[in-house]
């Protein structure tokens, strides 16, 4: 009996009066890449940290390989088995680039600096960064070149499972078309199980195996990729038109 | 009609509620980020950057306060003094001043204004740029890696700026005193090395490092729970230095209490 690497049951999540997350069900399978569309402000960076743990759910619950994980903190052991690339990098900018890639390396304290510097430089090469960049500060770089780094940050302890919160979002076209590619390669060399959260269409069509579309809380309609244009559901084929007529209120 | 009468109580118990909260939350964090500092893995690199940063890049804005203010405190005294003959009281007083008080308390606020606005600044901005979350997805708990050491640091580092700080406005004193108001170089030394008793230093290096935590403890509370974007990162900075300053203040009179009234 196998078991779905993530599964989210009736997950709800309200900030005062405003319920973001009313009820989402979800579940991924081991090795498949899950990517999740919505609007901005319909819930999708809520769901994926309520699975870290960054935000506790108020109903519901969150297995991860047949353990149920939510409700109490996220433990070293569980946490080590996830990679996230944020939003905007996130990068320590107090800290060098290799030593921000290092960074979870750095913490077990088994291997030397010299050790997590090597290992450090071959994810930025992974990820098409060359050495002279590893010892320059996150302010310094570009923001591909952020994206860039967060991304080799993410993967640099080999984790099982990847998370991308708008990985292209703030890039130029090619930028973009460059890192849906890398984190598809990634994902698909490393074997990895990937959630990520876009409302870019070309990262959906890059990245995804399956698709979720997220609105008002609730998961709308989930399923292959390749069936996204003959979803016939009118939430899916208002966003992948961009249309401002349909069931999604263009004023939110 | 009755609701206009109750409103006015309802309105004074929200807010007796809500100061005990923020109370409680402050009392919460400290333990929280104390607790941290006693327990491994601790982050020395981080600790040791602390320190420079808090308590070294401190150094001239509290030994210029200091210099300028035990020159004043100088100057005052003499004149002051001098309507009832008691102007040769300089040296005592400019020594007893600074250590017991003056030096503790504006360094105290001086760094208020540096070092918890600064603390806030950043720890806020890491909040809003995903950083903090970005820590806890690496396994390490922000309170360990950003909380406790800063904590640590501002409280070592300020009994030593406030050493240097007693040291430099007994000087700023001792310039006037000789320069503008010609007492005898050797005297005013003698009898302020004279007077000055080991409880007067102590009690004020003590406070220092009451002050230095308040100060890491204000900037690292306000940072922590910024607001969203710009907005709320200025105002963590505010919220920072205004709460350090009165806290410095009222910690110092309790502190005072304890010490000399017994």
């Amino acid at each position: 009996m196998t078991h779905p690497m993530i599964e989210m049951k009736g997950v709800a999540k309200s900030f005062g009066s405003k319920h973001v997350l009313r009820g989402v069900d979800l579940s991924v399978e081991r090795g498949q890449s899950l990517v999740i569309i919505g609007g901005s402000g319909t819930g999708k960076s809520v769901t994926l940290k309520c699975v870290l743990g960054l935000i506790e759910p108020d109903a519901g619950e969150i297995w991860v390989d047949g353990a149920r994980v939510d409700g109490k903190p996220r433990g070293d052991a569980l946490l080590s088995r996830f990679g996230m690339l944020f939003q905007g990098g996130a990068l320590f900018d107090s800290l060098t680039v290799w030593e921000n890639v290092a960074f979870r390396l750095r913490q077990d304290r088994s291997k030397s600096n010299a050790e997590c510097r090597d290992i450090a430089i071959e994810k930025l090469r992974r990820v098409g960064l060359k050495e002279n960049v590893a010892d320059l500060f996150p302010a310094e770089l570009s923001g591909g070149m952020q994206k860039r780094v967060g991304l080799a940050r993410a993967i640099a302890a080999d984790p099982e499972i990847i998370f991308f919160d708008e990985p292209t979002t703030g890039l130029d076209p090619i930028m973009a078309g460059v890192i849906n590619e890398l984190i598809r390669e990634v994902v698909v060399e490393m074997g990895a199980t990937a959630m990520t959260i876009t409302h870019d269409m070309s990262s959906v069509r890059a990245i995804a195996d399956r698709v979720a579309m997220l609105h008002e809380g609730a998961i709308q309609w989930e399923g292959q990729a390749n069936f996204l244009d003959v979803s016939g559901n009118p939430y899916v084929d208002q966003f992948i038109r961009g249309s401002a007529e349909g069931p999604i209120e263009a004023v939110r | 009609m009755l609701s206009l009468l109750t409103r006015p109580f309802a309105w004074i118990g929200a807010l007796v509620l809500g100061v005990l909260r923020e109370i409680g939350a402050v009392v919460i964090f400290a333990a929280n980020g104390t607790a941290h500092a006693f327990r491994p893995p601790f982050f020395l690199g981080e600790l040791a950057r602390q320190m420079v940063r808090i308590g070294y890049n401190s150094l001239p804005v509290v030994g210029l306060t200091a210099l300028f203010t035990g020159a004043v405190l100088a100057l005052q005294i003499y004149l002051g003094g001098s309507r009832f003959n008691a102007g040769a009281v300089v040296p005592q007083i400019v020594a007893i001043g600074i250590t017991r008080e003056l030096g503790p308390v504006l360094a105290g606020l001086m760094v208020a204004g540096r070092v918890s606005a600064a603390i806030a600044a950043e720890i806020a901005t890491m909040r809003v740029t995903e950083q903090i979350d970005a820590l806890v997805t690496l396994s390490t708990n922000p309170f360990k890696y950003l909380i406790a050491p800063r904590l640590v640091a501002a409280t070592l580092t300020m009994p030593i700026l406030v050493a240097a700080a007693d040291s430099i406005g007994i000087m700023g004193g001792y310039l006037v005193g000789t320069e503008r108001l010609d007492f005898n170089a050797a005297t005013y030394i003698r009898n302020t090395v004279e007077f000055l008793t080991q409880g007067d230093v102590a009690s004020g290096l003590w406070k220092a490092a009451v002050f230095g935590f308040i100060i890491a403890l204000m900037g690292c509370y306000h940072g922590y729970h910024s607001g969203r974007g710009a907005q709320g990162v200025g105002r963590a900075t505010t919220q920072a230095v205004v709460s350090a300053s009165v806290l410095i203040l009222a910690a110092n009179y309790i502190l005072t209490e304890l010490f000399f009234s017994a």
